[in-house]
């Protein structure tokens, strides 16, 4: 359950999962992302304590990567493919006809909280273009009967 | 009797509605009161026909598709009544796009379990490793340097070569990485195996340990591949239950989940990753063979070259280095995407050509326009026009053409696409995912967006592309990996092939 509330307790128990693992930052940011639905700004100062490494390092690492949220997300996320195999299927023009339904620019979410929408490059779904992942779950072969059917699941 | 029919439980079957066929199968045999049971496998990459659904005969599988869940109660009567039904593919073996093909890496997928082991076994699993051990470390190392196996990911090192490096290099502790960052559009053959044949990719790791003396492997697999981070999860556990991995076989595997980040799939930004830093590129030297993860020898291969080894030990070297032309031998499994008919994954040896590959193979465009363009080999990857179709699919072929192979991605654009947008994009790409450590690279990709602007503006054009040019061999020779130094490859292809592209008129006087 992803509660976005910071608590501290339960990021102690996140970090102890990780005990005795061998360059542990990346596994445990993946977790707290998982219990909070994002990495809250107190979490940087948190392991920079636990991990005895400096909060530049930490805000480093978590600025590095772009699945690493500040904010969290709407409650569904729709990760549309804007990498080249997508492209020569018309992508492009999907994703504006997907972001215009929602009334949303890249990475915006919507007002009521539904749905964020993202920018991904590549989900390995090339032969199927264009491609989409829906809350982690992959879809391909879009056309805009697909438009209808990501606004019926998240509307959810 | 019982029914075996077959589902595969791929992402890109499942993106196209594979779960729901497989459910509602299980569902209509109920209501028709057929015994049936349903296994889900990896995909055999024939994406154009998923949902593919096989049956088990007498004379072998039958496959259907592409399956909808409206076709399913009448699939399920005609397969019981043994009718012609019209989805009906017939052998798969026998399916043009496959019997071309020569599987050896992919040999198992799409017709095993994807987390049975025992499956895995009957179809010739383990002897690889089996034989690893009997012949010991430096036997088994010999043979892969006599296979001519050469890194998959793009860079065609001799894999043999880099293991013998890390065997000789002294050490407390040594590792195995496998690279699985699949970051190249027009590239899935990490995730299908991944998907489709775990245990190929354990036991190819397993014996690389054997090979060089390392104990420990390391999967670095991006986060945007879920499926396959969880059915390679599954696939660990049960061979760690089954003795294939752990304490008992002296090698531990773990699995490392990216987080978005292109430039993880260079080898020495992947290693900063995984020990919980930006993925920012090391300079080399140090080799990652002698000062590697943790600062021990690390032997770092893409997933293909690792999860061929057991095949390479299972039959002899000869047998692998029998398949392909020149100096690149064996197979390479190509990935043919974008706007393709026939989109999928192509195992051959080396030397086939790209225009066999797009026009007979792949059967030309999906939209049914003509073919213009194909970029070779990912983001980073030279775009080819139809005059180069003749180059051989081979390391030496494309280089000689200013292009590589990469990881055998193929992205198959119609005459609608604008190739001035194209570079522009391979620029603005390569700004998104700079790890921002080398100027060139993280400075020259935002001039070079600017610069291809100018020129799509109609503004000065010669002077612009000239600049282009001269910006372009700045990356080439002066960033500190791939990423840099190679954005000019799909740029400058796409200004040499299709330089019609970038002279327009000046924006102002164009009716916008």
């Amino acid at each position: 359950m992803v509660s976005l509330r910071w608590d501290e307790t339960e990021a102690t128990e996140i970090v102890r999962r990780h005990d005795g693992r061998e360059g542990p930052l990346l596994p445990i940011l993946h977790d707290l992302q998982a219990a909070f639905g994002h990495v809250p700004e107190p979490a940087i100062a948190f392991l920079a304590q636990a991990l005895n490494i400096t909060r530049a390092e930490v805000h480093g690492v978590v600025s590095f990567y772009h699945d690493f949220r500040r904010q969290p997300a709407g409650r569904h996320v729709l990760k549309l493919c804007r990498a080249e195999a997508c492209q020569s299927m018309d992508s492009e023009i999907f994703a504006r006809r997907v972001l215009d339904r929602f009334n949303l620019d890249w990475g915006g979410t919507t007002p009521d909280g539904r749905v964020t929408i993202e920018p991904v490059y590549c989900l390995g779904l090339c032969a199927s273009a264009p491609s989409a992942m829906l809350d982690g779950e992959p879809m391909a072969r879009l056309n805009a009967a697909s438009i209808d059917e990501i606004a019926r699941e998240v509307s959810r | 009797m019982t029914m075996r029919l077959f589902v595969p439980r791929d992402a890109a079957a499942r993106a196209v509605g594979a779960d729901k066929v497989a459910a509602l199968l299980g569902d209509e045999a109920r209501r028709q009161g057929i015994e049936i049971e349903i296994v889900r496998t990896g995909s055999r990459g024939l994406f154009w026909l998923e949902p593919m659904v096989e049956v088990e005969t007498p004379h072998g599988r039958i496959a259907f598709g592409p399956v909808t869940p409206h076709d399913v109660p009448g699939l399920l009567t005609g397969i019981a009544v043994g009718a012609n039904h019209p989805l009906c593919l017939g052998r798969p073996e026998e399916i043009p796009f496959l019997k071309r093909q020569t599987r050896l890496t992919f040999a198992r997928c799409g017709i095993v379990d994807p987390l049975s082991l025992a499956d895995w076994r009957a179809h010739g699993g383990g002897r690889g490793l089996e034989r690893a051990r009997s012949l010991g470390a430096a036997k088994t190392l010999e043979e892969v340097t006599k296979s001519g196996l050469r890194g998959r990911g793009g860079a065609g090192f001799p894999t043999g070569i880099k293991w013998k490096t890390v065997a000789d290099a002294p050490a407390d502790r040594k590792y195995i990485v496998c690279n699985a960052d699949e970051g190249d559009s027009g590239t899935f053959a990490d995730r299908m195996l991944l998907e489709g044949d775990p245990f190929a990719l354990i036991e190819g790791m397993a014996i690389a340990g054997l090979a060089v003396g390392a104990t420990k492997g390391y999967v670095y697999i991006r986060s945007e591949y879920p499926d396959a981070v969880r059915t390679l999860e599954r696939a660990v556990r049960l061979a760690e239950a089954d003795g294939l991995l752990g304490a008992g076989a002296g090698f531990d595997m773990e699995i490392r989940v990216g987080a978005g980040a292109y430039v993880c799939g260079e080898e020495t930004a992947m290693l900063e990753s995984i020990e919980g830093r930006r993925g920012q590129v090391r300079a080399k030297p140090p080799l990652p063979a002698h000062k590697g993860l943790f600062g021990r020898p690390t032997v770092i291969n893409n997933l293909i070259s690792l999860a061929t080894v057991p095949w390479i030990l299972a039959e002899g070297a000869e047998a692998y280095a029998a398949f392909g032309m020149g100096r690149s031998r064996g197979t390479m499994p190509i990935q043919l995407a974008g706007n393709v008919r026939h989109g999928g994954l192509f195992e051959a040896a080396f030397g086939v050509t790209l225009g066999e590959l797009v026009d007979e193979i792949g059967g030309g465009t999906r939209s049914g326009r003509p073919v213009r363009a194909v970029q070779v080999g990912g983001p980073l990857g030279a775009y080819f026009p139809r005059a180069l179709f003749d180059t051989a699919f081979d390391y030496e072929a494309f280089a000689a053409r200013d292009g590589l192979i990469g990881h055998g991605g193929v992205v198959v654009f119609d005459d609608a696409v604008d190739m001035a947008r194209q570079a522009r994009f391979a620029m603005e790409f390569c700004a998104l995912e700079s790890c921002g450590k080398c100027t060139p690279c993280r400075i020259g990709s935002t001039r070079g967006v600017e610069t291809i602007d100018r020129i799509i503006r109609g503004e000065q054009t010669t002077a612009n592309l000239e600049l282009v040019e001269d910006l372009c061999q700045t990356m080439k020779f002066g960033s500190l990996c791939a990423l840099g130094g190679f954005t000019p490859y799909p740029v400058m292809s796409a200004i040499r092939h299709f330089p019609e592209d970038f002279v327009r008129p000046p924006v102002s006087a164009a009716a916008e």
